[in-house]
């Protein structure tokens, strides 16, 4: 069975992700490899739960000075609707119509590159207003490690999407590439889950007090 | 085969002889001969448990060495022995059995945890902050330990002093990393920690005291630096009128007794130098006014009375001229190198002369 | 030109450059093994400059500084970098073959799993030559590692966060393997105990090795880029430290304990020619206990002051794992029962770690009586008792599969005699080394300590143990001539060396082919090879025509991608200090060769390629075995 064989919309598997045991191989090992993700997101949740707002003063912010809903409020929305056009994407990837899904993820990227953009902003203004800083408490390391830890996966989210979407540009769908395609998909939705709970945990909790 | 299992239980056997001729270890250290109610209570269990596990060994042994034996492949023998897939009853067997010893194991050591754990005593104040009960401050830091007395507001270091026949509260914590605090023959150990003070109680009983001559050693027992094994301390558990005499005669020792300038004009020239080079980090007053993180050495009070210099060394003149000399030859990463200029040979018998009249009258 | 023929010969450098880049979990499997080995005569050298030191009172062997790195290094290197590769030797070696499967999942990931082990290892020991090691203890807690000066830590935090990684990832590529590629008919409850412990073990690295890494970037940051997780002027807290790293560091008992059971489990059917007693709940066990191993974890920390809730709640939990071990023990001395015993040197190791083993455990459930734990911890006995399950369950594991497996992965058979000799020497010397320390313990001898003063009464019991170090160092230097003696005669044995194998790694021809199966094997039950042997048959039933088998091609970019973060954590590390401008440049240099490695590898096609059956069929013919 050939890698690169060529398909038409007819021939295409049904779940093209994991039509051949490298692809059934793949799916398996991210989804161990998001397990043992939760659990590292786990930890930095609950080191920021046990930190949060421990300062060395009372002239340092704490968390309900900080945050404001409606930047926060946008990210989400960029954040969670990026999530939804990746899953128009792998619907048309499992469909065999690869522009449309090509133009699905460059709109994913486009709007993870605005939340990206939305918290380098946030971090600038922490720091700079509040002298709220990485090393300045222990309050500040455990934010900046939770929410970068997630920035960062974003940045290599939308990394690993961009680069697929070059690398294929000419050599449209295959089994090879397919899973690629898919596991990219599936970590992008978990960054949005992460974000999720950073909103809950470290935004809205910490609105409240 | 035989004689090779036989051999290392004669090894085993032989490490056992040797075990009994040094018996239980030393009564002013060993966790084997409790001083009081506490280190009972933590010797209690592990005799307990010791007792059950003994038991469990035996049975495993007994099976095993039956099996191991009895089963033993005969030269050129070929037959294939009986493909047993297992059984339902043994496998139950092997369940109950240990949960039901278990059981018997966690109920005392679930009231235990909470006895030794209640410092209730600690909580209730009276009018002017003080306790009924005997409270003990101990601050460890790198390589020392502080006992302040918040009751009867006395501070030393290095040899704690404790009444017998009652329960002595501790608040414990440490200044720069973690150390834990640790009288084996008394009880079980508790960590000072750098963010929160822990809570423990020990007891000594009088009886127990006199056998141990009234003196305990005391261990540093978590890792904190090179001379985390030279973190000795010393206890000495006094009856309660004992115990009293000393509070009144360290309370003596005031700003005024500590200025008067001693008979012995060498120790009053090392009283010079003291005051010069050692005092800014030594008090030589039991009533130490400075907060916590200025007291960055041992305070000095009634020096003389103590048992070890620095912890480790035999308690005399020519050891702590050695000891003054070169703190880090005794003590490697102490904080005390360094901090005060060489000293001549002279200085140093002028400063051993003064230390060791820094008596508790 | 042949696509066997292509695979095999080739000169000295062809051989490094093979090694270099190959994705077969064979040939892995020897690295981790070399590597392992390498490390674990490291460790052993530290723990005779330890016994060295203890020996006497007052000792000045080696100073109170270099005990600390000395004590550090012993515990990191044999747990990380010894005892952990060892096993994963082993289930490189044996695992795939077990299931019949041609090869692991991801062959990729495991060569780099390998390599970022390697490295990190290899980052970790350079702080011997660069300004001094590690001084903290291998746990590392955190008031201590940040009062700590020089780089010793960070050599510590940096060397094992990269190793981790590499660990997770073979973690992953296990449980893969055993979920996916499992021959035709070798369904879960057909699976060998060593591939039952190998797929928990596996479950286990992927869910405790994530507080470690968390925990060693949070060490990281705050010793090298200034945050204040651990400081408490800045707010920061050191026993969060405590928390992640025994959430990671019991599970971690049995990511090492789990396989050297397996191990035994294959052993003892073997050479008493006798199925495993209950299988079905040895399985059973392996399973609760790694679910138990995440439950556990303060019985580490009693003494930390957490309360008497949390102490006792973990005291219970922790009796519990008693249960399953308990088992677990029963059913091997059953499956002896009964059984027709040869006493190879497999079998000794085996047989000697039943009493063993059962030592540390027991004293285990005595140190979750919290109370008496107060006691205990941090003294000789817990030395005394981790030593008894490291070295009585896990280090007679790997010796013992070491002795076994060695014709499955060297095609040779490792000197009996010699064997029993290194057999005798080491469990003698091991329980003279470790029995004592309990008592030692009780006497009141703290553990981690540089020397003890005389007249407390504990001169005579670290004297015996510093003889029984000795012996268990004799026992070593005998196993390593048996070693080299035995590549040097180099007298291939042929299949099934043993007579009694049980399993399908047993079936296939020695020295195994680099496709492990030419026809994958039918499975028609538990131990497999045995009920064919039974119904007279030499060679499992195929489960498929001859067929092209499709392989994976090596790669060089595994061994680039973690030479990139080796290159990285030194920039990390200098980046803090004065005049060292360089730093940062190389952090990014190094982060950039990681990064660049791993676009490279998504973006270049790699399909592998084919053994065609007509080849497969010629060299069947030529009868090369």
């Amino acid at each position: 069975m050939a890698a690169e064989q060529k398909f038409t919309p007819q021939t295409w598997p049904e779940s093209p992700e994991q039509a051949t045991l490298e692809g059934k191989n793949k799916f398996l090992g991210f989804w161990f490899f998001l397990g043992g993700e939760t659990v590292l997101f786990a930890s930095l949740f609950a080191t920021y739960l046990a930190l949060k707002d421990s300062v060395p003063s009372d002239t340092h912010a704490k968390a309900a000075d900080l945050f404001e809903l409606p930047l926060v409020f946008l990210m989400t929305m960029l954040l969670l609707t990026s999530s939804l056009t990746s899953v128009f994407a792998m619907y048309h990837m499992k469909n065999y119509s690869f522009k449309k899904m090509q133009q699905w993820l460059f709109i994913t990227v486009v709007l993870g590159l605005g939340f990206l953009a939305c918290e380098i902003y946030e971090f600038y203004h922490y720091y700079h207003a509040f002298e709220h800083k990485f090393t300045s408490s222990a309050f500040g390391s455990a934010f900046y490690t939770l929410v970068g830890f997630h920035g960062g996966h974003v940045v290599f989210g939308l990394s690993w999407i961009i680069a697929l979407m070059i690398r294929n540009a000419k050599r449209g769908l295959n089994l090879y590439n397919a899973p690629k395609f898919y596991l990219a998909s599936l970590y992008w939705h978990f960054i949005d889950v992460v974000w999720v709970f950073i909103f809950t945990v470290v935004y809205l909790m910490g609105m409240v007090g | 085969m035989k004689k090779k299992l036989a051999n290392w239980r004669l090894f085993t056997f032989m490490g056992l002889m040797a075990l009994l001729l040094s018996g239980c270890g030393e009564p002013f250290l060993s966790t084997l001969t409790p001083a009081g109610e506490a280190g009972q209570t933590a010797y209690d269990l592990m005799m307990l448990s010791t007792w059950i596990m003994v038991g469990v060994v035996i049975v495993v042994s007994i099976l095993f060495a039956v099996a191991v034996l009895k089963f033993r492949r005969k030269k050129g023998d070929t037959t294939i022995p009986k493909q047993v897939e297992g059984s339902h009853v043994l496998e139950i067997v092997w369940t109950i059995i240990p949960i039901i010893l278990l059981i018997i194991l966690a109920i005392p050591t679930v009231l235990a945890t909470f006895d030794l754990a209640d410092t209730k005593a600690m909580d209730k104040k009276n009018e002017d902050g003080t306790t009924d009960a005997m409270v003990v401050n101990v601050r460890a830091n790198l390589y020392w330990w502080e006992f302040e007395y918040p009751n009867q507001k006395i501070i030393t270091s290095q040899d704690l002093v404790v009444p017998t026949d009652q329960k002595v509260y501790f608040n414990v914590k440490a200044s720069d990393v973690k150390h834990s605090f640790w009288i084996p023959a008394a009880g079980g150990k508790i960590d000072t920690n750098v963010e929160n003070v822990n809570q423990i109680w020990l007891e000594f009983d009088n009886e127990k005291a006199a056998e141990a001559d009234n003196l305990f050693y005391g261990k540093c027992a978590e890792l904190c630096g090179p001379s985390h094994a030279l973190m000795d301390f010393k206890v000495h558990a006094l009856p309660k009128s004992e115990f009293d005499q000393w509070v009144t005669a360290m309370q003596a020792i005031d700003a005024k007794a500590a200025e008067a300038a001693p008979e012995d004009p060498a120790a009053a020239e090392g009283q010079e130098i003291f005051n010069q080079k050692c005092l800014s980090c030594h008090a030589v007053t039991t009533a130490d006014a400075r907060p916590e993180a200025a007291r960055t050495a041992p305070n000095l009070a009634g020096f003389a009375d103590r048992e070890r210099i620095a912890g480790v060394l035999e308690h005399n003149e020519e050891e702590l001229k050695n000891w003054l000399a070169d703190p880090g030859q005794y003590k490697p990463g102490n904080k005390m190198t360094g901090t005060y200029g060489e000293l001549s040979d002279q200085e140093l018998d002028q400063l051993a002369a003064y230390l060791m009249s820094l008596k508790v009258e | 030109m042949s696509t066997i023929a292509h695979a095999q010969k080739r000169g000295f450098t062809g051989t490094i450059w093979e090694y270099l880049t190959t994705v077969d979990h064979k040939k892995i499997a020897i690295l981790y093994l070399l590597a392992g080995g390498f490390f674990f005569i490291v460790g052993g050298i530290e723990a005779m400059m330890i016994r060295i030191q203890l020996a006497v009172p007052n000792n000045d062997f080696v100073s109170a500084g270099l005990f600390n790195e000395i004590i550090t290094m012993h515990g990191t290197t044999m747990i990380f970098l010894a005892a952990m590769p060892l096993l994963f030797a082993f289930m490189n070696a044996v695992m795939p073959l077990q299931i019949g499967a041609r090869d692991v999942a991801f062959p990729f990931v495991n060569a780099l799993g390998f390599w970022l082990f390697f490295f990190g290892g290899v980052f970790l020991n350079l702080s011997w030559f660069l300004g001094g090691a590690p001084d903290a203890g291998w746990t590392s807690y955190a008031s201590l590692s940040l009062a700590s000066e020089g780089h010793g830590i960070d050599f510590y935090a940096l060397g094992l966060q990269i190793s981790g990684f590499g660990t997770l990832m073979g973690g992953i590529n296990f449980l893969v393997t055993i979920i996916n590629m499992r021959a035709p008919g070798m369904t879960y409850m057909r699976m060998p105990l060593f591939t039952w412990t190998t797929f928990v073990a596996s479950a286990l690295i992927l869910f405790a090795f994530p507080p470690l890494t968390v925990g060693l970037f949070m060490l990281i940051f705050d010793r090298m880029f200034g945050s204040g997780f651990f400081d408490v002027a800045m707010g920061g807290n050191t026993i969060i430290w405590e928390h992640f790293f025994w959430i990671f560091g019991h599970p971690e008992v049995y990511i090492l304990v789990l396989p050297a059971f397996g191990i035994f489990s294959e052993i003892f059917p073997t050479f008493a020619r006798k199925r495993l007693f209950g299988y079905s709940s040895m399985v059973f066990a392996t399973v609760l206990i790694g679910f138990l191993g995440f439950m556990v974890w303060a019985h580490h920390m009693f003494t930390t002051g957490l309360g008497p809730v949390a102490n006792a709640i973990f005291a219970v939990a922790t009796m519990a794992i008693a249960v399953p071990t308990g088992i677990k023990i029963f059913n091997w001395i059953l499956t002896i029962w009964g059984g027709s015993i040869k006493f190879t040197v497999p079998m000794l190791y085996a047989v000697a770690f039943i009493p063993s083993f059962v030592m540390g455990g027991v004293t285990g459930v005595m140190q979750a009586a919290a109370p008496a734990d107060y006691q205990f911890h941090d003294s000789y006995f817990i030395v005394a008792h981790f030593h008894y399950v490291i070295v009585g369950g896990i280090v007679l594991g790997l010796l013992g599969g070491a002795h076994f497996y060695w014709p499955l992965m060297f095609g040779t058979m490792l000197s009996e005699k010699l064997g029993k000799i290194t057999f005798v020497l080491f469990l003698v010397g091991f329980h003279l080394t470790f029995f004592i320390q309990h008592f030692l313990g009780l006497m009141g001898m703290p553990r981690r300590v540089w020397t003890f003063l005389e007249g407390q009464g504990l001169a005579t019991g670290n004297l015996i143990s510093s003889i029984g170090a000795a012996f268990m160092a004799l026992g070593i230097i005998v196993l390593l001539v048996n070693i080299v003696i035995t590549q040097k005669k180099n007298i291939q044995v042929g299949r099934d060396p043993w007579e009694d194998g049980r399993t399908l790694e047993w079936a296939i021809p020695s020295p195994v082919p680099f496709y492990n199966f030419k026809q994958l094997p039918l499975v028609r039950g538990l131990d497999p090879f045995w009920i064919e042997k039974m119904e007279g048959k030499t060679d499992m039933t195929p489960a498929e025509p001859v067929g092209d088998i499709h392989m994976p091609n090596n790669s060089f970019v595994p061994f680039v991608i973690s030479l990139g973060l080796f290159v990285a954590a030194f920039g990390a590390m200098y980046h803090a200090d004065e005049g060292k401008d360089w730093a940062i440049p190389v952090l990014i240099i190094g982060m950039l060769i990681t990064f660049g490695a791993m676009l490279y590898r998504s973006v270049k096609d790699d399909h592998g390629y084919h053994i065609h059956k007509e080849d497969l069929l010629d060299e069947a013919e030529g009868g090369t075995r």
